[in-house]
């Protein structure tokens, strides 16, 4: 994780060391084997090329074929043939949701962490030990898959005293499937990226800014305040459009954890909004898992719409990310966040 | 009130955000207990035979299916080789595509590209790496599955297999083509971060050797980065293993262990991996407790192999900072 997430971004400098052909290395004069090689590092480069292009061409073509502006005001409607099945605005909402729910957990986790971790964690070999404990732990979870993910918050949700997150079933089992539940989960998804995005932009503050701050009598924590979170704002930013990124993309843990409603299906009773926050649901990426073949319902012209409708989302978020990097670049002529990818 | 107004003592916040940091590790603890203790049932009753070969998939599974809230011991039998070979198959074969494919990309981006090019290639590897694995999979179903059925399967294979299997389409070939495409990517960024740190100098002094610049980059540059293109590996095996989704969608979802024996038909056989068939029984979850069990027996032994290629992937990168090289 830290790793392709710690970089600076490529391209912007020192990528231009390569030696310059200079006058008797002309291929001509090379062997054999480095022609090869040659040769075939441009075709994998031109193949990744094609692979995106296909990709994007051909969703795009299926979106002209397939995506009408009032499937994204629609419910879905239970039907048998693809005409009479709706649009997707419930998954499109529960997208939303989960979102918003995720993000607003990791948010608080990723940042604390990074700033516990760059501003306290040096002197002492309990708080060394201790920084390298959360370090670690937000490495694995970036490493963990998200079916393991999912799995876990069903073990987790289906706990007798976290019932009240999900709706019960009929043997007084609880399903541990709800909006609050997927939400839990995606935070975890989100978290690393966001962590790693503000401890890059943390260690990127120069050292004479904090000194000036405490010369002036700040403490630490009013530091923090009033001159570190200002200025890693930009990398803050990234680290939620990533997590955003993650977070719509991620399929298993909404099959697995949002229980599978096409509509918004509230827990009878309770508070409006938390009665949403308890019930089932689906997502933009569990309606195409859905109307695919793989899934019960044969639309395959509503899955590739709403998955006409998530790429573009997620192209929207690249460039996003793009966009904050070379702003703040060009704003503060710092290193960019985010990294690689 | 009045004291929550003050200004924070350092302590105090020290002390608050420490606690809320350490928080993620205690949902990695918890993720292992709950994990394993759900699935404790299955290797009880199972032993280490668990992994080994026996059996259909398919009957022990149904027969988890059959017994409802108080099973009995027998309910529990499962051996569950055919997954973890298919697993391991497919994982495998998409590493070893993915791993030519994403080292000479990652050369020619930050080696041979011209400037233009290379931009559009890191907006490429970039945007790959971001598409979600649903679409992955919905290309794969849609397209690929009808177009290897129709056109690649021949006639006699099928006649050959049906009385052991249905060729549709759906099957390794494709699951290991879509997941190569899915990792190389992440194998293209890291392996990039590894070779743009490479210090100039030691490109410029094979240079001045008079040597070209693609021997330049296999002698020194490729060397320099070999424990990040090995930790690149190593990662990018994680996530294939991990991957769920793309594969319950394209590889057919029938327990069937691909024969290399059949030749060409090898290749459109269908298969299930550990994740998929999680994914394929995720209402299973909370539902009968022996196929319960199983299922999160699969998810430990999948997290299991992921710690431990997270573990490696942080080892093989130790030596890297011998040399000042960030991998």
């Amino acid at each position: 994780m830290s790793s392709f997430a710690s970089e600076p971004a490529l391209g912007a400098s020192g990528l231009s060391s390569a030696p310059r052909r200079g006058r008797g290395s002309s291929m001509r004069t090379w062997r054999w084997s480095d022609r090869l090689i040659w040769l075939a590092a441009w075709t994998a480069g031109l193949l990744l090329c094609a692979v995106a292009a296909a990709i994007v061409l051909y969703m795009g073509y299926r979106g002209v074929q397939y995506l009408r502006p009032s499937l994204l005001f629609s419910h879905p409607q239970p039907s048998g043939n693809q005409a009479g099945s709706g649009g997707f605005l419930d998954p499109l909402l529960g997208t939303a949701l989960l979102t918003f729910i995720g993000i607003l957990l990791a948010a608080p986790l990723a940042i604390c962490s990074a700033l516990w971790i760059v501003e306290y964690g040096h002197g002492g070999r309990t708080r060394q030990a201790l920084t390298r404990i959360v370090e670690s732990s937000i490495e694995i979870v970036a490493g963990t898959p998200d079916i393991l993910i999912a799995v876990f918050g069903v073990a987790i949700f289906q706990l007798h005293f976290l019932r009240f997150a999900s709706e019960g079933s009929e043997g007084g089992g609880v399903t541990g499937r709800s909006f609050l539940a997927a939400g839990a989960m995606m935070s975890l998804i989100a978290l690393p990226p966001l962590f790693v995005a503000t401890r890059d932009g943390l260690q990127a503050v120069p050292t004479h800014m904090r000194e000036a701050a405490f010369a002036l009598g700040k403490t630490r924590i009013a530091t923090i305040r009033r001159v570190l979170l200002p200025s890693v704002r930009p990398n803050i930013a990234t680290g939620v459009t990533l997590g955003i990124s993650r977070i719509i993309a991620d399929t298993a843990i909404v099959l697995v954890l949002l229980g599978d409603e096409l509509r918004l299906s509230p827990h009878p009773g309770g508070l409006p909004v938390l009665n949403v926050l308890r019930g089932a649901g689906s997502s933009l990426t569990s309606y195409v898992y859905d109307n695919s073949p793989a899934g019960e319902g044969g639309a395959p012209q509503k899955a590739y719409a709403a998955a006409v409708v998530l790429l573009l989302f997620v192209l929207l978020l690249n460039l996003a990310v793009e966009w904050i990097a070379r702003h703040q670049a060009r704003s503060s002529g710092s290193v960019a966040a985010g990294g690689f990818v | 009130m009045q004291r929550l107004r003050k200004p924070w003592s350092d302590h105090r916040a020290e002390l608050l955000l420490g606690a809320v940091s350490l928080s993620t590790g205690l949902v990695v603890l918890f993720m292992i207990a709950f994990v394993a203790a759900r699935a404790w049932p299955t290797f009880a009753h199972n032993g280490l035979g668990w992994l080994g070969p026996g059996g259909s998939l398919k009957v022990q599974v149904e027969n988890m299916l059959a017994t409802s809230t108080k099973p009995p011991a027998s309910a529990y039998h499962v051996r569950a080789w055919p997954i973890v070979y298919g697993t391991l198959l497919i994982t495998a074969l998409a590493v070893l595509l993915a791993l030519p494919l994403a080292v000479l990309s990652a050369v020619f981006i930050v080696e041979l590209a011209p400037t233009a090019l290379r931009r559009t290639m890191i907006r490429v590897v970039r945007l790959l790496a971001s598409v979600p694995s649903v679409i992955w999979g919905l290309l794969g179903i849609l397209v690929l599955v009808p177009f290897v059925g129709n056109h690649l399967v021949t006639a006699s294979e099928r006649t050959s297999l049906q009385n052991t299997v249905q060729l549709t389409g759906a099957g390794l070939a494709i699951a290991v083509v879509l997941l190569t495409l899915m990792i190389t990517p992440i194998m293209v960024a890291l392996t990039c971060d590894a070779l743009a740190t490479v210090p100039p100098a030691w490109r410029e002094g094979a240079a001045a050797l008079g040597v070209n610049r693609v021997r330049a980059i296999r002698a020194v540059t490729l060397r320099a980065v070999r424990p990040a293109i090995v930790a690149a590996t190593v990662l990018a095996t994680a996530r294939a293993l991990g991957e769920a989704i793309m594969i319950s969608m394209v590889s057919g979802s029938v327990f069937f262990s691909p024969r290399p024996g059949d030749g060409v038909a090898f290749l459109f056989e269908p298969v299930r991996t550990l994740a998929s068939t999680i994914v394929d029984f995720r209402e299973g979850l909370g539902g009968a407790p022996a196929l319960n069990s199983t299922l999160y027996a699969f998810a430990l032994l999948l997290l299991f192999s992921v710690f431990v290629l997270s573990l490696a992937g942080y080892l093989v990168k130790l030596p890297l900072r011998k040399y000042q090289v960030r991998g």
